[in-house]
């Protein structure tokens, strides 16, 4: 069963719908029985930000976000999955990343989705500059070692 | 042979441009040895790849480290850690 899914990796400018994503991935199945959804909006850092503008590698970014579904798909029974990034001028509320996972039970889609955020902000090729709301380039956010050693976790003791 | 190089935030603004087509001199076969050669090609390449560990590398559209041997590719990307998600 899992072994035919194709996860569906979407890298586009424009916002996303969660409910639309959901129900894409649910309508007209019986089998599913877990959908988690994880959703990375922009924050205004208290005031100080206007907007995050995110740079890709087009090609890339696709090519990098179906590897790493792909091996959720290979370590969880999923029945679903949907990843999307977006790219441009994003401002504070507004959506920035999505992943939906589904599965007959929560504890695959929970991980599952869990696995592909920690993996999407070390490896997918993107990178935030800040915009200031003072009018200042805030210039570009710093990687966090946090987010390195949270998808180290993930690894087989073999790698 | 030509070789694109790609580059990506403060790599791409220090530099000064998006990318560009190199021929490689001889004996430049690994990742570590184009950042080096790259260095010495003027103050923005030194400025974007004074401290070439945090520098991060593709080749093709695949991420390697800087051991990798670069004969045959097409396309080398160099850009900082990431940051999406």
């Amino acid at each position: 069963m899992s072994a035919a899914l194709v996860p569906s990796v979407r890298i586009q400018r424009q916002d996303f719908d969660v409910a639309a994503e959901i129900a894409g991935l649910t309508q007209g199945r019986a089998d599913i029985g877990a959908v988690v959804t994880f959703s990375g909006l922009c924050r205004d850092e208290r005031g100080a930000l206007s907007a995050l503008e995110l740079e890709h590698y087009p090609g890339m970014a696709e090519a990098e976000i179906g590897r790493i579904a792909t091996e959720a798909v290979q370590r969880w029974p999923l029945q679903g999955l949907t990843v999307i990034h977006r790219h441009g001028k994003i401002r504070p509320g507004e959506n920035i990343v999505l992943v939906v996972a589904a599965s007959a039970h929560r504890q695959a889609a929970f991980e599952a989705a869990n696995f592909l955020m920690d993996y999407l902000k070390s490896r997918a090729p993107f990178w935030k500059k800040e915009h200031r709301t003072d009018g200042s380039e805030g210039g570009w956010v710093e990687a966090k070692e946090a987010d390195a050693q949270a998808a180290k976790r993930w690894k087989s003791p073999s790698e | 042979m030509t070789t694109r190089l790609i580059y990506f935030a403060w790599v791409r603004e220090r530099i000064g441009m998006p990318e560009e087509d190199v021929e490689l001199p001889a004996g430049i076969e690994t990742v570590a040895d184009l950042l080096r050669w790259l260095q010495s090609r003027g103050e923005g390449y030194e400025h974007a790849l004074q401290y070439p560990d945090v520098i991060r590398v593709a080749i093709n559209q695949e991420h390697v480290d800087h051991r990798e041997k670069i004969a045959g590719a097409r396309e080398i990307a160099l850009f900082p850690p990431m940051t999406g998600g």
